[in-house]
């Protein structure tokens, strides 16, 4: 069944985007990221326009992240003072982000923006997961029930130091403030929730136990995103509300099934599987900047779209 | 074949132009709907005249349906640094959204190229591009990508000898308009040509607007956005919300 989106000014099949909507919420709902990384890609080949996928997608990721933060809310897998520092830094970033896409669609690389973006981001922590979870995998086959002891790193000398009780950290307000930051541009520029970004960060850098890591994650992408969308809303007019409830009937009920099958699943085999996700959409969009297009050139609505 | 002789009979009392085009259209308006996939618009007229048929040259129809015009920005890909990024640019001051054009025969044949001019009929020319900046030398090719990449998307289209014409009197074709349509004033122009000289002209319009759902959704992000963007916060978490406790009672249930 087609169906006319009424801001992206496209048709589109309506079950294609129920389909890929359910699709990337089982993807959402196992490993705790929004998913958009896959679903703002996908959105560009089906013709969506760019600027229209990366609002839309924002607010998607609300919706598919709520049912995520309820399930995690009623297994107490969420760390709120964590979570709010997470989120001062990403509203922040929000805010920056839509300065810089408006600014770079008014200069026709907004494309190039995002999929740099993607390439770089996806690449780098696809292949860092990649590696520390084969590395976990080795570890725990050799010795099992061993614990990964806590390193005393540069992150434990800065100031402003607060306890997070959920977590069992004792650390500086500073390192959460920029994962946060960073996420949220990257949710303005990119329409995504920033889940694979900031799900590692939380790991590895700030050392957060992996079992309150996606609850966390969910709760800052729910706010961040909410705020990315209402700023695309009013800037740009970008944000199709059609398009958002069919990827999102889709997303809910996926998210769903993938808390379900997350939980029964070990973190390193989770981990290993989104390691190699996130290579395979980076390699993709990597092809796509390194081939030559078969059309060169490409039309914009003159003036950036105002 | 009478009934147009009598018609012919009766407008010679009027001090009307030799040929002249009565059009009726299938429709003058499109609406698009929430399952809007596409038109198709049915165009057909007749010829009335007051003298005899001049049979040699033929009469010709020329069918030129146009959406409405709008500033494009043409950029061009360029490899820098191993990847392929968007370098030179050229606007082009105005460019039809749609553009359709129909005729009875070759399109060389029927039009000449000085009324072609004069009237702008032939895709080309129905683009308008005062210039390039400076530094870019091709500026003709960014105008031509314009054609290419709108022909490919059925946004614009030659139909050469897609009108019928009977008895140098009827004249019907259909024109399909593709999904992914702009709203405005789609201004139908038909021209009557002879030996390739226009001898007559007539023009219609057809509104292309969206309606309901799509209408009131479309005014309320442009002129409420604020209320838009929280409407569509609200339908995303209640949805959210709701998937949730339904699979949850699913569940205890």
């Amino acid at each position: 069944m087609q169906i006319y989106l009424p801001i992206a000014e496209v048709s589109v099949n309506a079950f294609l985007l129920l389909g890929l909507g359910g699709m990337v919420g089982i993807l959402s709902g196992m490993f705790g990221v929004g998913g958009g990384f896959l679903m703002t890609p996908l959105l560009f080949f089906i013709g969506i326009p760019p600027a229209v996928a990366v609002a839309t997608e924002a607010n998607q990721i609300v919706a598919s992240s709520f049912s995520g933060v309820l399930a995690h809310l009623r297994r107490r897998t969420v760390d709120f003072k964590m979570g709010t520092v997470l989120l001062i830094g990403g509203l922040v970033g929000a805010a920056l982000g839509v300065l810089l896409f408006n600014y770079l669609k008014s200069q026709g690389q907004v494309d190039l923006l995002v999929r740099l973006s993607y390439v770089l981001f996806l690449g780098v922590i696809g292949g860092l997961m990649f590696l520390e979870s084969l590395r976990a995998i080795r570890r725990s086959r050799r010795s099992p029930g061993t614990t990964i002891r806590k390193k005393h790193t540069w992150i434990h000398g800065l100031p402003f130091k607060i306890r997070f009780r959920v977590s069992g950290l004792y650390i500086s307000v500073i390192p959460p403030l920029i994962v946060g930051l960073a996420v949220g541009v990257l949710a303005a520029i990119m329409g995504v929730g920033g889940g694979f970004v900031m799900v590692p960060a939380m790991i590895y850098l700030l050392g957060m136990p992996t079992k309150v890591v996606v609850g966390t994650s969910l709760f800052q992408i729910i706010f961040v995103t909410a705020f990315t969308t209402l700023l695309h809303a009013t800037t740009n007019y970008t944000v199709d509300m059609v398009l958002a409830v069919l990827l999102l009937v889709g997303g809910v009920v996926g998210a769903q099934i993938g808390t379900r099958i997350g939980t029964k699943m070990q973190a390193e085999q989770l981990r290993i599987l989104l390691a190699m996700l996130v290579l395979l959409v980076c390699g993709k969009l990597a092809l796509d900047l390194l081939l030559q297009p078969s059309e060169l050139y490409s039309l914009g609505t003159a003036g950036g779209g105002h | 074949m009478l009934r147009w002789l009598f018609l012919a009979l009766v407008v010679t009392t009027l001090p009307a132009r030799a040929e002249e085009v009565v059009l009726g259209l299938s429709q003058n308006r499109v609406a698009i709907t929430a399952t809007f996939d596409g038109s198709e618009i049915l165009i057909f007229g007749a010829v009335k005249r007051e003298a005899p048929i001049v049979k040699a040259p033929p009469l010709e129809v020329v069918i030129a349906v146009s959406g409405p015009s709008l500033p494009v920005t043409v950029r061009r890909k360029e490899r820098q640094f191993g990847i392929w990024v968007n370098t030179d640019a050229v606007e082009v001051d105005a460019a039809p959204s749609f553009y359709a054009v129909a005729t009875s025969g070759p399109f060389g044949e029927v039009l000449k190229d000085v009324e072609d001019l004069r009237h702008r009929i032939s895709i080309p020319r129905a683009i308008r591009s005062v210039g390039a900046p400076q530094g870019i030398l091709d500026a003709q090719s960014f105008t031509e990508a314009v054609i290419r990449i709108r022909k490919r998307s059925d946004l614009y289209q030659m139909l050469e000898n897609s009108v019928q014409f009977d008895e140098q009197t009827l004249f019907r074709t259909s024109i399909s308009m593709p999904a992914n349509l702009t709203e405005g004033a789609y201004a139908t122009r038909i021209f009557l040509t002879r030996g390739g000289d226009v001898v007559s002209t007539y023009e219609a319009m057809i509104d292309v607007r969206k309606v309901g759902l799509e209408r009131w959704l479309f005014n309320l992000s442009r002129e409420q956005p604020l209320i838009y963007g929280l409407l569509s916060l609200v339908i995303a978490i209640a949805a959210g919300w709701g998937a949730s406790a339904a699979f949850r009672m699913l569940r205890q249930g």
